[in-house]
């Protein structure tokens, strides 16, 4: 592999963040510790939604469903098998499901997309009802000595591997193909790219991803049912986070989840009464204020900064 | 703020001194924090049976000039924050309530799987967590591993086998017949109470003529109870949310659905129910109750309405409010330290607005109401699993 002149700062500056985002637990705050866990946790979700979302445009709401049937895994398994087998096993069913889904739908285009992943979600959620239904199987309960300091550790670590693997299929001929794919998908086809599978191999990226993220954090809910482990709301936080920071670049979504897990914060604390309709307010300015979201932002004053030299 | 209110806020403060004589304002409030639903699926639940509670117990008691620890008098103040039934945003308020508000005791939040996910960190922080509307039947392994988790509410083994035993009741006493239809609702608390009802219906050698079961959020139930009313049974059970609660009673009333014992679950007791079915509601069955007519219930009920302008319902609703006369009475007995109050809880038998209150070696209330019926519009307790003043069921006569 061939790593140019910019890359090895890149590269040594991410371990940098990366490895003091590790620390953070020495600082012994359970509090301090319960945002990191919601930034670390957001970070992987978004991110990875932005690996296969920014390039191709493509919207999808089934965050939830992933994430769902990796809690659902550990809630299952948790009893006859080790954690982390259950987190590799609940990666590898993510990526299966987002590939026969991604099989079936990513022909679809534009708003189909968006209401089928939505729908997803929704179904997964029914079909794991039905299936507890049937054989009058209670809520699980994961019962562990893991802790938010292990959980965190975990997220860190997937951050990282999610980190690297944008920033390998970035420079990859995947990547390549898949920034065509979202400029024309049409004349992406006729320059000869299979579209179908590009598309469908980064959808199991984020599918694997989101899946191993509901897996990790299942011990932190301790009591898995459908409606809190499949919660809607969930895909559309991943979403607003991801557009807020900027999904054009890999490290977009990132400026996007640190500000708002503190909007997010400081609204639940100020606010307990009318949370989600300040929330929502709070989604309409950013929309409006910021449409290219935070990465326009820093864009915008680097290239301002770069005019001003230029006359100097 | 408009000018009056400001004027009347300005008198308010002025006069206020002079209304409560010796009161001694100087004494550090007792800080509780609460962590519950205000919007998300579990907010019309908790807007019901936990908030209002909150209300009512903060202000009877700061009314009385606050808790009694030690000789002094300490006002509670409340500081809640909105879950919106998320089990992630109630891990983050009782983080928040814990590390940065620095609160002296947490209520335990509102719901079986919001209070599970809270109970790690409470556990951690050292927190007595007096759970009122947490119904599991995994108490023995919970509070096994979280020492300071505590259950008022009873299992869903426990309420599925109390209507089952109604029936056997009523079908000895020769008022119904043999033959049970049963519905639930598919999702959590519908399958646990289905599962655990099969086998005692079997097992108190009923007939089950007709077992079904819908999707939460069912808008449109008559096929469910068509096929009920088909399968001719004697008696009707529906382990059903309030949503479907209602919907299904609807249904039974619009089919004119014959049976001699009908009942449905979550919601049967809210004061809302018989605000809707009217006279119909009368000797319905649900799943619940109170002693409707005891001194302490009327007492409460009565305060409830005045400070919260709504009627508390007939079973979560009292359960919630002895978790903080409880949690009260500890404190005024050893004090704000949350180690002995927990130590406490264990060895003590509480007063409340249910009757006395010990709780076994596992933190669990073994004596529970289970069953309750409209009678004359009161929801009054009919079978408990060791409640004073329950009263026979009655067979239901028609719809209207």
């Amino acid at each position: 592999m061939n790593l140019s002149r910019d890359d090895i700062p890149a590269l040594a500056f991410s371990a940098l963040l990366l490895g003091l985002a590790a620390m953070l637990p020495l600082t012994g705050s359970s509090y301090w510790m319960g945002i990191g866990l919601s930034i670390a946790m957001f970070t992987v979700l978004s991110t990875s939604w932005a690996l296969f979302s920014g390039p191709t445009h493509y919207i999808s709401l089934a965050t939830a469903a992933f994430f769902g049937l990796g809690t659902y895994t550990v809630g299952l398994g948790f009893e006859s098998l080790p954690f982390w087998l259950l987190i590799i096993i609940a990666a590898a069913i993510g990526a299966a499901l987002a590939g026969i889904v991604g099989l079936a739908t990513l022909r679809l285009s534009g708003v189909y997309f968006v209401i089928f992943t939505l729908g997803l979600a929704e179904l997964v959620r029914q079909l794991t009802t039905w299936v507890q239904n049937l054989t009058g199987q209670r809520g699980f309960y994961v019962l562990t000595d893991i802790g938010e300091t292990e959980i965190y550790l975990m997220l860190v670590g997937l951050a990282a591997l999610v980190f690297l693997t944008g920033w390998l299929i970035g420079r990859s001929r995947l990547g390549f193909a898949l920034r065509i794919i979202g400029d024309d998908e049409e004349v992406a086809r006729h320059s000869g790219i299979n579209t179908a599978r590009a598309k469908v191999l980064l959808f199991m990226v984020s599918g694997l991803v989101a899946a191993a993220t509901g897996a990790i954090l299942a011990p932190r809910y301790v009591y898995i049912e459908p409606s809190l482990a499949f919660s809607p709301i969930l895909s559309f936080q991943v979403v607003i986070m991801a557009l807020l920071g900027g999904p054009g670049r890999l490290w977009g979504p990132l400026v996007g989840v640190i500000p708002f897990t503190f909007l997010w914060e400081a609204i639940s604390s100020s606010f307990p009464n009318q949370t989600t309709l300040v929330l929502g307010i709070a989604f309409l300015v950013i929309v409006y204020a910021l449409p290219r979201g935070f990465v326009g932002l820093i864009e915008d004053g680097r290239h301002r900064l770069r005019a001003r030299e230029g006359y100097a | 703020m408009k000018r009056r209110s400001v004027l009347r806020l300005g008198a308010a403060a002025l006069a206020a001194p002079a209304i409560i004589p010796g009161r001694a304002f100087a004494n550090d409030p007792i800080r509780i924090g609460a962590v519950a639903p205000k919007t998300g699926p579990l907010a019309g639940g908790a807007a019901v049976s936990h908030w209002p509670n909150i209300a009512l117990w903060s202000s009877q008691v700061n009314e009385r000039g606050g808790l009694n620890v030690g000789g002094t008098m300490r006002p509670v103040e409340i500081i809640e924050y909105d879950d919106q039934t998320n089990p992630g945003e109630t891990i983050r308020a009782v983080e928040r309530l814990a590390n940065q508000d620095n609160v002296d005791f947490i209520l335990a939040p509102y719901g079986t799987g919001l209070n599970i996910a809270a109970a790690p960190l409470m556990d951690r922080f050292g927190y007595p967590q007096i759970t009122s509307t947490c119904i599991t039947d995994q108490v023995v392994d919970l509070s096994g591993q979280f020492s300071n988790m505590f259950f008022l509410l009873g299992g869903a083994t426990g309420l599925a086998e109390g209507i089952v035993s109604v029936l056997a009741g009523m079908r000895d006493a020769g008022q119904i017949g043999g033959n049970v239809a049963m519905v639930n609702v598919a999702d959590a608390f519908g399958i646990e109470l289905a599962a655990a009802g099969r086998p005692a219906l079997e097992a108190a050698g009923f007939n089950l003529v007709y077992d079904s079961s819908y999707p939460l959020g069912t808008q449109d139930l008559s096929p469910v109870m068509r096929g009920a009313k088909d399968a001719a049974p004697d008696a009707f059970i529906g382990f059903s949310y309030p949503p479907d609660t209602f919907g299904l009673t609807e249904q039974a009333q619009i089919e004119e659905l014959e049976v001699g014992a009908f009942y449905t679950a979550v919601g049967a007791s809210f004061p809302a129910y018989a605000g809707r079915f009217g006279p119909a509601v009368n000797n319905i069955l649900g799943a619940g109750g109170v002693n409707a007519t005891s001194e302490a219930f009327q007492a409460y009920a009565a305060a409830h309405t005045e400070v919260a302008g709504q009627a508390p319902d007939f079973w979560a609703s009292a359960m919630m409010y002895a978790s903080l006369q409880i949690l009260e009475a500890a404190i005024e007995t050893v004090g704000a330290d949350r180690e002995a109050v927990s130590a406490h809880l264990k060895e003590t038998t509480f007063d409340t607005v249910n009757g006395p209150v010990t709780f076994d070696e596992h933190n669990n209330n073994p004596e529970y109401w289970t069953v309750g019926q409209w009678q004359d519009g009161l929801f009054r307790g009919v079978a408990s699993t060791g409640r004073e003043g329950a009263v026979d069921a009655v067979v239901k006569d028609g719809w209207t």
